[in-house]
């Protein structure tokens, strides 16, 4: 007998017998879920939520109209004096500024990505309540390697993407649920020198966030 | 690497290395800082959540749910990781883990590979194995990297080098990465840990990562991380090799709309941990080519065939049952001789071991209930202490001291005859060991042979001259 049939057969001696798949699914759909899954503010409020909980990890954070997208990314990246940007495929031309190079990812090394001031992408969906923005392998949002390797990180994220708590993440997250998904909440941290938080490990240290409004009936 | 992985087969018993523990003073004020500072963030973020009471309830069932049809959602995860291009090993125990993972590196060609952090590698002994094979392993962890290059060992499942500070591991660091100018402040050493792993991110091929959760109804993984060290392992190499206990599967993608809300906040006190990366199989355009699974039963069927122990299994590894545990705050993590440390280590230890190795460890409690009530999953660890003690003394069998001792009390207090006669004696007996204290009251400050346990951390006050029965006697008389 091999390993996974020795395993699978310890296991159904040790609950008294196999299960089947429909009894755990009705059972599952049993499970109560009685904690807030739905938005408890309104919209506005959410949208402050998260720039807040953004802020709080040092995030820079604007809200701005869909026409000033592009001043307000060319301040941001003024700002982090950063020139050099790798996008990824499907990034809309609308909010690149003039003045800095924006690169598409045409699947660049490690090294060659190493090479990149930083990189500008949107984001899938946002959580007010844990300032967190989910990014998923699609265009627009790109790669893992092309948001992990270069120092800075600025992302737009529409407001009509911006949800408050988890459970609306996830509901949202569903139907893409197999794409290689990654949840940012502020910049690389460790706290495990005397629990002192620092900033920026190994992933990008520093991550700004532009936030576009209207949309949200879209 | 460890310097030698904590076994518990191995390991010196609780309470002698308790004892050991409580005489360094610096390793009681870095464990008792680093808990405070974390209770204390978790407890801010904790009371924001109205609905904090009915997440863990659900959490608790979801856990429960999935150990009662473990095997059907085990198969379904094999059957869409496969199918999303992954391939999946089944290991019966950490002998048979350690043997499929470094065949997978040397199958990739591997002789290094850069590690996440995980218990899970660290209970099966990975990285000896992997240096044994002439596989180098890099913990890029930063608390793992403390640990490696110090050859030092984990002492908390989520801070594992919590017992050190800052001038200890700027020693390491000057010595190891050869940087005799490095400062001095938490920034100048995280500097130096990016700097020294930059280029092993840049440069190894294959990944070696433990798992937070493997989702039935996907086939994916989700690994919860901070420092980015993890999403750069899951990203950049060509081979990612996973290893996970049967016990890390969760039904549905929906499920965690929960266990993402429980997990950071009862672990490190933030609403949000920095980074979750979710993966499923492997994607051409995105990550390695090469995906394996390792599912790793080394004794959890057995917990789960014990219904009082089985809810050990429910564990989601936050760590915060260690915060709160006034006992694991004294002593720290190494006394309890596994990488599983504080209230939950003292339960899933002797489990994992099949109660042969480590039975003094669910006695390492004072059962004051602390730990139940940090639980995100509601485990309820004094109940399964109490249980285990039990099984402990079982196995013992009815000849070992305690039972003898146990049955000869009982004898006694059954008869009024005999307990007289014992406390008579017992005053006689315990003549030569009374001193008088300056208030002339006797005080006994050392019991031979058994009893000896007593007084380790006690005096005990003399008997009086007469008993109450006696008193009173004679008061009538």
């Amino acid at each position: 007998m091999d390993s996974r049939a020795v395993v699978l057969k310890k296991i159904r001696a040790a609950k008294g017998g196999a299960s089947s798949e429909a009894a755990a699914g009705a059972a599952w759909a049993a499970i109560p879920r009685r904690f807030t899954q739905a938005a408890t503010r309104e919209h506005g409020a959410v949208l402050e939520l998260l720039m807040d909980r953004l802020l709080d990890y040092d995030a820079q954070v604007s809200l701005v109209q869909p026409e000033a997208v592009r001043a307000t990314v060319a301040g941001m990246l003024t700002a982090r004096g950063v020139l050099r940007m790798v996008v990824p495929v499907g990034l809309p031309d609308a909010i690149l500024p003039q003045g800095f190079e924006f690169v598409v990812d045409a699947g660049f090394s490690n090294a060659e990505l190493d090479g990149f001031d930083g990189v500008l992408t949107m984001a899938k969906v946002a959580i007010a309540e844990t300032g967190t923005v989910v990014l998923q392998n699609t265009a627009g949002q790109g790669r893992r390697a092309a948001t992990l390797v270069p120092d800075y990180h600025l992302c737009v994220v529409r407001a009509a993407d911006v949800v408050e708590t988890v459970p609306e993440a996830m509901a949202r997250l569903e139907g893409t649920a197999a794409l290689a998904t990654t949840f940012v909440s502020g910049p690389s941290a460790t706290a495990d020198i005397e629990m002192t938080r620092i900033k920026g490990v190994h992933g990008p240290r520093f991550l700004d966030v532009v936030l576009v409004a209207g949309g949200e009936e879209a | 690497m460890s310097g030698v992985a904590l076994d518990p087969r191995t390991a010196v018993a609780f309470p002698m290395a308790a004892r050991a523990a409580m005489g360094d003073t610096q390793l009681q004020k870095n464990v008792r800082h680093a808990t405070d500072v974390i209770q204390a963030k978790r407890a801010r973020v904790v009371g924001e959540m109205p609905d904090w009471q009915e997440l863990r309830e659900t959490g608790k069932q979801i856990r429960q749910h999935t150990m009662e049809h473990l095997d059907v959602y085990l198969e379904e995860f094999e059957r869409n990781c496969t199918k999303a291009g992954g391939v999946v090993h089944w290991a019966q125990d950490a002998a048979e883990a350690r043997q499929i993972i470094v065949g997978l590196a040397k199958a990739a060609g591997a002789d290094e590979v850069i590690k996440i952090k995980s218990m899970t590698t660290e209970e099966i002994g990975l990285n000896a194995a992997l240096e044994a094979a002439g596989i180098h392993p890099f913990e890029t962890d930063l608390a793992e990297l403390i640990i490696q290059l110090g050859q030092d060992q984990p002492s908390h499942i989520v801070v594992p080098a919590l017992h050190k500070n800052r001038q200890q591991i700027r020693a390491i660091f000057q010595r190891e990465m050869n940087l005799p100018d490095l400062g001095e402040t938490p920034q100048d050493l995280a500097d130096a840990a990016r700097m020294f792993l930059r280029e092993k991110f840049l440069r190894v091929k294959t990944g070696v990562s433990g798992a937070n959760f493997l989702i039935a109804e996907t086939g994916g993984v989700c690994v919860v991380e901070s420092e980015g060290n993890g999403r750069m392992c899951l990203t950049l190499p060509e081979t990612l090799i996973t290893v996970a206990g049967i016990d890390k599967v969760v039904p549905r993608f929906q499920d965690l709309e929960v266990l993402l809300q429980l997990l950071p906040r009862s672990a490190t006190g933030e609403r949000m941990n920095p980074y979750n990366s979710i993966w499923t199989g492997v994607d051409a355009r995105d990550g390695p080519k090469a995906f394996h699974v390792v599912l790793l039963d080394n004794g959890r069927s057995e917990i789960l065939g014990d219904t009082e122990g089985r809810a050990t299994l429910n564990c989601i590894r936050c760590g915060a049952c260690q915060n709160a545990c006034p006992v694991y705050r004294q002593t720290g993590g190494h006394a309890y001789g596994s990488v599983y440390a504080g209230p939950i280590g003292a339960i899933l230890t002797p489990q994992l071991m099949q109660m042969e190795h480590a039975q003094s460890l669910p006695y390492a409690s004072s059962l004051c209930g602390a730990c139940y009530e940090v639980c995100p999953v509601k485990i309820n660890i004094p109940e399964v202490l109490i249980h285990l003690r039990n099984k402990v003394v079982e196995q013992n069998g009815p000849m070992n001291p305690e039972a003898l001792a146990m049955r000869a009390m009982g004898m006694i207090f059954r008869s009024e005859r005999r307990f007289r006669a014992a406390q008579r004696l017992g005053r006689v007996a315990e003549m030569p060991l009374v001193r008088k204290d300056g208030l002339g009251e006797g005080w006994i400050g050392w019991l031979p042979g058994l009893l000896g346990g007593w007084t380790q951390v006690r005096d005990l006050q003399a008997m009086p001259k007469e008993t109450f029965r006696e008193w009173w006697e004679k008061r009538n008389g």
